[in-house]
């Protein structure tokens, strides 16, 4: 297949950036579309030009790293699934493609697609831990706890970091990544001694970092690749107000 | 903005089982206005619960409006560049996008609304009148451009509760587990229940049902 | 073959007596750092993932100036985040008579009597002491239903011992340190430099002392000086170009290491795991492994016909060969790693793979979905369905998966003693990067286990004994500037070639000649081939390669030929092991050395060690040799018939 790109164009934090136009012949449909800008970049090399800087690393959908909007939709259209995960075969032939960075001020562009998320591990570095030194920790059965808890906190934690929830989040907001956390050390009986604080400290740093605030639209659990749900924003919410009072 | 929210819904509710009596006569609807300028008396002053409530009111919509106002403010700030594709909404989508202009609709219907039956400004009947005439003086069916004003700043009213009551659920921290469905549900419910209410009155009186 | 043999090394630092005091008797021999002198010692720690991330966030609790390094853009996303399966501990939750001992047994016989004891029994100990830290941490374990933790069995073992957190045990796990991590640069004690790539190493009066690193967002190049570096940047598998590894995962930490002085051990070590998703074609970037749990119930099968292309469902049940029922009756679909791997290769050499080029065989689920349900093998599987699906766009449901071995895991890495530390004083190397605790080949839920137990339990005690003599005093600007000299020469020499060709295509290259020549099975002729060809490529690399850009500011092409230049020299020292080592054992067959059956079959008498490798400037490494003894366990051929 043929298709027709629109990248976002930025030489670094500085440069200001526009939207350039490249045309990807023989497209294959079994390809993922980290592979398809793979091989435009195999060109570009080659014609002396600068590659497409884009992150990713694993290619699995479990690292993070990767991350672009993908037609106004991050990590693209198919629900669940991470940009290194999307597939040719989802496309038509013949089709424009846009392609953009995460937009969002305390996600600063690097160059072209690639953006800095340290924010969110300031966000971690707030409070999203348990504070336990190596080698102080009692046998793992001396506190049982509930399945369904496990579970719950399972399912919150298994948020990779990626911040497409803030780049799809129509206020830019970081509330379904930081209340992810939140849920997942606070539903744990080994989370309990710093839960108030933790609650309050990272919807602090979050603000301090400038992402908008959560007006419950509901975009960034649906592009969420790992279905992370609104759930944890409530609970977010309960646990700010409850230590906050 | 979710307690400026409640307010706002408390006073809707009260709002609308009031309206209702319209359908228990003239004498019903007339006195109970009366009621609402002298409950209280003689305790305190006439008017003097209805003028805390205004304000009260007042507070609520000047303080809702700060909120909204700041909360665009900050997600501005936080994307200083657009997308340039037009972003698609992968959620529940509508709804929620009528949130702010919605409300600036719903603050535009008041200023008229308040106008036409409190001040009786662009009444007919003008200040006169007692409420239960300017009610079945303005929606007179010649003025049918005024009840489909209204009907469409009900509908507004009806979406900005349908996602408004979710929201201010959830920022209450009210939502956990299985009773984020009921809530939604109930927030969905409420909000068509609500619009019913208030629609009842200007269709009878197009209707001629009351007259 | 150029090679030259040096004096034989003698792992000095384990104590001698029972097996299980060594680990006490190290610890209390060790000497204590004055908590007052933590504060001045510096410590670099290269890498993230579970080892790296583990150790400076323990470092960093202990007092010590940590500096913690990731090419990545968040600690966060180091490879170690896409494990799946599981991490081993002899717990005995189960009560099913596992213990230290039996763990320990399983290791070394899983790594086919390749590993060293003293070591392996360590790692058995620290293991119940990484569950606990892991759940007080908030690592959110599967468990049942009376809020006990889970685990299930895994390859190898006959007891229930691997601890899960559904498919992603790597990701919760690392989350867990990546936590304790920025709950130290918080605290001040680590300071962490993300996308950052380190070049080279800093050697001075016989130390490790510091790291050249590149910012890669500025394409500054810095120097960071310390009294220890810690290496812990993972496994070098991406030699061959497609892997299971992340496609950042390089040797150049270790290689720059290794022609600085320190000993590679054992470097033809690598593992193959036998369920992955196949390659569809040549634009292919990378391969996804699907969990080793789907041979329960799937059953793998050829066409008996070369080159039938038809559907399988048109293939009538005589026309189809479930080799590993016939071949290995006892065991099944279920047979280890490394013979299944072998099996699935050998039918496709004779022409009888199925799907794009050959290379795949078939994992059928129609048996299981008929004798369980459909809904029974979702519940199962369900998730390894959908990302099978997602990849190759097939239905499992409806049609059977197509699999095909890929490289996994590296046994291979820089020599360590007993304590960790290389040969080069100071510089201590942790998780897959060292030549590790797993032999010949690593079972099943026990990578996860060596990275967190060196970095939380291990490290921690030995860096302290060495830091215990310092600080180290000033670092001879002389060996900054020379290493400066080579880092900044090497970008300048990849810049300037100014050829034909892309990194990536070199890369390909020369993964798939190690693929064929130096994979799964290995001839003396195969290996001799590469060897032939390997310098052949490299020095049309050097002459003809194409890197656009310049060394400012982020750019991805430059980092990309940097590490496939390290990857040339690292190849060439794989075929030499793996050709000097004429015997097979675990992850390196040869095909000369085999039983009648067509097992692997050691040769004890003469490979009964540590093939440690010091490189030599002038292309002839020397190589050392490390005996293993066995005192505990004894030798005995594996058999899964
Ligand atoms: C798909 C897959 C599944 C697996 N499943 C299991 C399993 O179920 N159970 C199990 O026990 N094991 C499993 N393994 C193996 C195990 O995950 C790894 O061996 C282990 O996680 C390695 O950890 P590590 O800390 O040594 O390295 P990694 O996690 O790879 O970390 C390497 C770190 O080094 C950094 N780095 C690398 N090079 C440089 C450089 N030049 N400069 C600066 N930084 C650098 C990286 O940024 C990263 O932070 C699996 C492996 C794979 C690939
Ligand atoms: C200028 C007028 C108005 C504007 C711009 C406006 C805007 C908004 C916005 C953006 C929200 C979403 C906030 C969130 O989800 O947290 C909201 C919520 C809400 N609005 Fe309004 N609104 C206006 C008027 C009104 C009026 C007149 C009422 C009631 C009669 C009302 C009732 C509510 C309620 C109950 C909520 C939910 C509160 C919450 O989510 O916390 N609004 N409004
Ligand atoms: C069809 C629907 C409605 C009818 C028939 C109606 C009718 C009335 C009447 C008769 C009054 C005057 C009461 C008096 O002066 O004693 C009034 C006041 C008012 N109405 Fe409505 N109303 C309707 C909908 C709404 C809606 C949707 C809102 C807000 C979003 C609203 C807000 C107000 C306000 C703020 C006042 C002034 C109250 C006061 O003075 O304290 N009304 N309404
Ligand atoms: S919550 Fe979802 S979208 Fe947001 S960072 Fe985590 S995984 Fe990504
Ligand atoms: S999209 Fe944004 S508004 Fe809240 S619900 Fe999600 S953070
Ligand atoms: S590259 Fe790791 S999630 Fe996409």
């Amino acid at each position: 297949m043929n298709l027709t790109l629109k990248v976002w164009r930025q030489n670094g934090p500085a440069d200001s950036g526009r939207m350039m136009t490249y045309q990807v012949k023989d497209v294959s449909p079994d390809m993922s579309f980290l592979e398809m800008l793979d091989v435009l970049n195999e060109r570009l090399i080659l014609e002396g030009d600068d590659p497409i800087a884009f992150d990713h690393d694993c290619r699995e959908g479990i690292c993070g790293m990767c991350g672009m909007v993908i037609n106004g939709v991050a990590h693209g259209e198919q629900r669940a699934t991470t940009t290194c995960q999307l597939h040719m075969r989802h496309f038509e032939d013949g089709a424009t493609i846009t392609i953009e960075p995460w937009r969002a001020a305390p996600f600063p562009v690097v160059k072209d697609l690639v953006v800095d998320r340290g924010s969110f591990d300031r966000i971690i570095q707030a409070g999203g831990f348990i504070s336990v030194p190596a080698g102080s920790a009692p046998d793992a059965h001396s506190l049982p706890v509930k399945k369904d808890d496990a579970d719950d906190a399972f399912d919150a934690a298994t948020c990779i970091g990626c911040g497409a929830c803030v780049a799809a989040c129509p206020n830019g907001s970081a509330s379904l990544f930081t209340a992810a956390k939140i849920t997942h050390l606070g539903l744990l009986p080994q989370g309990q001694p710093e839960r108030d604080a933790r609650a309050v400290a990272m919807v602090e740093q979050m603000d301090l970092e400038g992402f908008g605030g959560c007006t419950n639209t509901g975009e960034c659990t649906a592009v969420c690749p790992k279905g992370i749900s609104l759930d944890v924003i409530g609970q977010m919410n309960r646990d700010y107000l409850k230590a906050a009072r | 903005m979710a307690v400026t929210g409640a307010v706002l819904v408390l006073f809707l509710i009260a709002h609308m089982v009031g309206n209702l009596k319209i359908f228990l006569g003239a004498e019903s609807f007339n006195s109970y206005a009366e009621w609402l300028r002298t409950v209280g008396e003689p305790a305190v002053p006439a008017r003097t619960v209805l003028t805390l409530t205004e304000i009260v009111l007042a507070g609520a919509v000047a303080l809702h409006m700060w909120s909204a106002v700041s909360l665009a403010r900050r997600a501005s700030k936080a994307r200083p560049v657009k997308y340039v594709a037009r972003r698609k909404s992968q959620a529940s989508g509508y709804v929620v996008r009528t949130m702010r202009y919605g409300g600036v609709i719903i603050v535009l219907f008041v200023i008229w609304h308040l106008l036409d039956l409190t001040f009786g400004t662009v009444n007919p009947k003008g200040f006169g009148a007692t409420p239960y005439d300017r009610v079945v003086a303005g929606f007179d069916p010649s003025r049918w451009w005024v009840t489909a004003f209204y009907l469409v700043a009900l509908v507004m009213v009806g979406l900005h509760l349908r996602h408004g009551l979710w929201s201010a659920f959830q920022t209450l921290g009210l939502t956990s587990g299985g009773r984020r469905r009921t809530l939604n549900l109930f927030a969905a419910v409420f909000s068509t229940l609500l619009v019913l209410g208030f629609v009842a009155v200007p269709i009878a009186v197009m209707i001629g049902a009351v007259k | 073959m150029n090679y030259t043999i040096g004096e034989p090394i003698r792992d000095a630092k384990a104590p001698e007596g029972p097996i299980e005091e060594r680990w006490d008797k190290r610890r209390f021999s060790a000497k204590l750092v004055n908590p007052a002198n933590k504060r001045k010692l510096n410590v670099i720690v290269v890498g993230t993932g579970l080892a790296g991330g583990s150790a400076a966030a323990t470092l960093g609790e202990l007092g010590y100036k940590v500096k913690s390094f990731c090419y990545q853009d968040s600690p966060r996303r180091a490879h170690s985040i896409a494990a799946q399966g599981g991490i081993n501990a002899a717990k005995n939750y189960r009560g099913d008579g596992d213990s230290i001992h039996r763990l320990f047994y399983d290791t070394v016989k899983g790594g086919d009597f390749r590993a060293r004891e003293s070591n392996v029994y360590r790692l058995a100990q620290v293991s119940v002491n990484i569950i606990d830290q892991a759940v007080a941490q908030g690592v959110p374990f599967a468990r049942e239903y009376g809020g006990l933790l889970d685990t299930r069995s895994f390859g190898g073992a006959q007891v229930s011992r691997t601890f899960y957190a559904r498919g992603q045990t790597g990701q919760q796990l690392l989350l867990g340190a990546y936590q304790a991590l920025e709950r130290q640069i918080a605290a001040g004690t680590v300071e962490m430099h993300t996308r950052h790539e380190m070049l080279d190493l800093v050697i001075s009066d016989g130390r490790a002392r510091g790291v050249i690193v590149r910012d890669l967002v500025t394409g500054e190049i810095e120097t960071h000086l310390a009294d220890a570096v810690v290496l812990a940047t993972g496994g070098y598998g991406n030699v061959f170009f497609l892997s299971t590894n992340a496609k950042g995962c390089n040797t150049t930490a270790i290689w720059r290491a290794h022609q600085r002085g320190a000993y590679f051990g054992n470097p033809c070590y690598t593992q193959i795991h036998p369920t992955c998703i196949p390659v569809s074609g040549e634009y292919q970037s990378k391969l996804t492994l699907m969990s080793e749990s789907l041979r329960n119930d799937g059953r793998v099968w050829v066409p008996l016909r070369k080159g039938d292309d038809r559907v399988p469902s048109d293939i009538p049940e005589d026309e189809r060969d479930y080799y590993l029922e016939r071949i290995y009756p006892a065991f099944g679909n279920l047979v280890p790693r490394d013979i299944a791997s072998r099996a699935a290769k050998n039918v496709c050499d004779e022409g009888r793979g199925v799907g794009p080029g050959g290379l795949g065989v078939y994992l059928d689920f129609a048996d299981a979905i008929g004798r369980l349900g459909r809904e029974a093998v979702e519940q199962k599987y369900g998730n390894l369905f959908e990302m099978y699906e997602r990849i190759t766009g097939e239905d499992p449901y409806t049609r059977p998966m197509r699999i095909y071995p890929a490289v996994h895991y590296t046994m291979g890495g820089l020599w360590v003693d007993y304590d960790l530390q290389s040969t080069i004083p100071g510089l201590f190397v942790i998780g897959e990067a060292n030549f590790s605790d797993h032999g010949a080949n690593r079972l099943g839920a026990s990578a996860l286990m060596q990275g967190l137990a060196d970095g939380y339990f291990v490290l921690p005690t030995t860096l302290g004994d060495y830091l215990a003599n310092g600080p180290f005093g000033e670092v001879d600007q002389e060996s900054v500037d020379e290493a400066l000299g080579q880092v900044t020469g090497k970008i300048g020499r990849l810049l300037s070639v100014d050829g034909t060709r892309t990194a990536d295509s070199y890369h390909r290259e020369l993964g798939k000649l190690m693929w064929e020549y130096c994979g799964m099975e290995r001839t003396e002729e195969s290996l001799r081939k590469a060897m032939e060809r390997i310098p052949e490529l490299r020095e049309e690399f050097w002459s003809n390669v194409k890197v656009s850009g310049d060394e400012e500011g982020l750019n991805q092409a430059l980092e990309r030929a940097g590490r496939v230049a390290d990857f040339f020299d690292l190849a060439e020292l794989m075929c030499l092991d793996a050709l000097h080592r004429t015997e097979s054992c675990g992850g390196h067959f040869r095909a000369e050395s085999q039983t009648e059956d067509g097992e692997a079959l050691r040769d004890d008498e003469n490979f009964a060690y540590v093939a440690a490798w010091e490189y030599s400037p002038d292309g002839a490494p020397v190589l050392h040799k490390e005996e293993l003894e066995y005192e505990y366990v004894k030798m005995t051929q594996r058999s899964y018939k």
